[in-house]
């Protein structure tokens, strides 16, 4: 009997330390998950011409070249719009990683645009899961192409501001989308009779098709009363990310590139052949340490 | 019947003791460098699980691959995003032995050098490994350190054409456990 104890009293210590040996990592492994912050919904800090859900990282300096063609549909003669280019150069600075800052310039009216935008809500996993992430984006803007009319416009009337509210969420590591509904307060319309405030709802979405590489789109649609001629801007476009580069091509019906232009001054008709070609480079800059 | 009592408690104290040569840790460090000619790129990662059972030489290491610090937040971002992709791996474990870990006195300050057998998974890929580490005793606390070199292609990590002059093939790892916890016996 005695034997018969001993024995199983061996086994089951026996046993016992395989079970332990097994798992060792898991007695002290925390069970809970972490919380952790979702990045990279997009590839950059605009999805096309509208800002994304995503911030730069502090002290990163963000040089961006927007251009645009002219229409594909102008033809051969205008080389299917490569003839003519609109452009807008910018810099944009992380002060923080939820707060940037930016100042670009427009070659179309030559107008100076100026903004800060902030995040308010990360998307994040985990513990204390948050489904989106929430950015609000603020900025003015001064055309300052010379005026012909016979009473010259003053600053205030060559002033625009705008302020846009931005929630994004990125579903996989795939697909992205975010709601952008935008307020633009012009001072002088374009055309006399359009609305001085226009409010316009808008979408962006990302689909990645590789680890580098990203289908882009960026829609706006705005209320209120304004010129027939006015169309809805649309961009679709590829995300190639290299490092610190990222280059966005796009074929888009908007020849602005900053807010009051593309929201506001955008007569292309996407689906008849009103076509811009046009590219966006960013380049990032570390300035300064991280910590 | 005196005989199995004995027996027992032997037995018993065995349990204990061997429940008494675990070690735990939750703050170890690891960092990795790749050096090359145009960039070097250092992360750390301060929150290194470890187990260590002396009596057994078990060792198992887990990290979570977010946990990796960069000076560049943009390389972390590509790290996690387009190299390693931590949200489909999200932790890099090692689970081997310590060769002749009872050789090891814990109750005299000393050091020693001792063979680190097992495997290796970083990417969801499982590669043997093997490394010379230093298990160092002092004032009763047990301290180890060791650095290996992995290759990115064993792990499927592909570094893209263009950047390819910017990184290292081979990753220099090296490995710091301040201090070993005792386990506490359940």
């Amino acid at each position: 009997m005695t034997k018969v104890i001993t024995t199983f009293f061996l086994c089951s210590i026996f046993f016992a330390g395989k079970l332990q040996a097994q798992s060792l990592l898991k007695d002290v492994e925390d069970s809970v998950p972490v919380t952790e912050k979702v990045s990279g919904a997009f590839k950059s800090t605009r999805v096309i011409n509208a800002h994304s859900v995503e911030m730069l990282h502090r002290h990163n300096l963000d040089f961006r070249i927007m251009h645009r063609f002219g229409f594909i549909s102008s033809g051969v003669k205008q080389l299917y719009g490569l003839d003519n280019a609109s452009m807008r150069i910018s810099f944009d600075y992380g002060l923080s990683d939820n707060t940037t800052i930016g100042f670009g310039r427009s070659t179309f009216r030559k107008e100076l645009d100026l903004f800060i935008k902030t995040r308010i809500i990360q998307q994040s996993t985990g513990q204390k899961a948050i489904p989106f992430s929430l950015v609000i984006a603020a900025g003015g803007l001064v055309f300052t192409e010379e005026s012909f009319a016979q009473v010259k416009p003053g600053f205030t009337d060559r002033s625009s501001y705008y302020v846009q509210l931005i929630a994004g969420r990125k579903f996989s590591s795939h697909f992205s989308f975010q709601l952008s509904p935008i307020i633009v307060h012009i001072s002088a319309p374009v055309n006399i009779g359009d609305d001085k405030t226009i409010f316009a709802m808008g979408g962006g979405a990302r689909f990645k098709v590789s680890k580098r590489m990203a289908i882009t789109m960026d829609y706006h649609h705005p209320f209120g009363t304004f010129s027939s001629n006015n169309t809805d801007p649309l961009s679709v476009g590829v995300d190639i990310e290299t490092g610190g580069h990222v280059f966005q091509l796009q074929f888009s019906n908007a020849t602005g590139m900053n807010e009051r232009a593309y929201i506001t001054q955008t007569t292309g008709k996407f689906f008849k052949g009103d076509i811009r070609f046009g590219f966006n480079l960013s380049r990032i800059f570390k300035l300064g340490k991280n910590k | 019947m005196k005989s199995l009592i004995t027996i027992l408690l032997f037995l018993l104290s065995a349990v204990s003791a061997l429940a008494q040569s675990k070690y735990f840790t939750k703050s170890g460090k690891i960092s990795f460098f790749s050096r090359s000619s145009m960039e070097n790129i250092e992360a750390v990662n301060n929150k290194v699980v470890s187990v260590l059972d002396i009596a057994t030489g078990q060792l198992e290491f887990a990290i979570l691959m977010k946990g990796f610090e960069f000076d560049r937040a943009l390389m972390q971002e590509h790290f996690n995003e387009d190299y390693v992709e931590s949200d489909k791996y999200p932790k890099a474990i090692f689970k081997g032995s310590v060769e002749n870990s009872k050789a090891i006195s814990l109750t005299t300050d000393n050091v020693a050098t001792v063979k680190v057998n097992g495997t290796l998974t970083i990417h969801g890929v499982t590669n043997p490994i093997t490394a010379t580490a230093v298990i160092t005793v002092k004032n009763t606390v047990v301290a180890a350190s060791c650095s290996f070199t992995i290759t990115l292609a064993d792990y499927k990590i592909i570094v893209p054409a263009v950047v390819a002059e910017k990184i290292n093939k081979k990753i220099a790892v090296v490995v710091t456990i301040p201090a070993y916890q005792v386990m506490a016996a359940k």
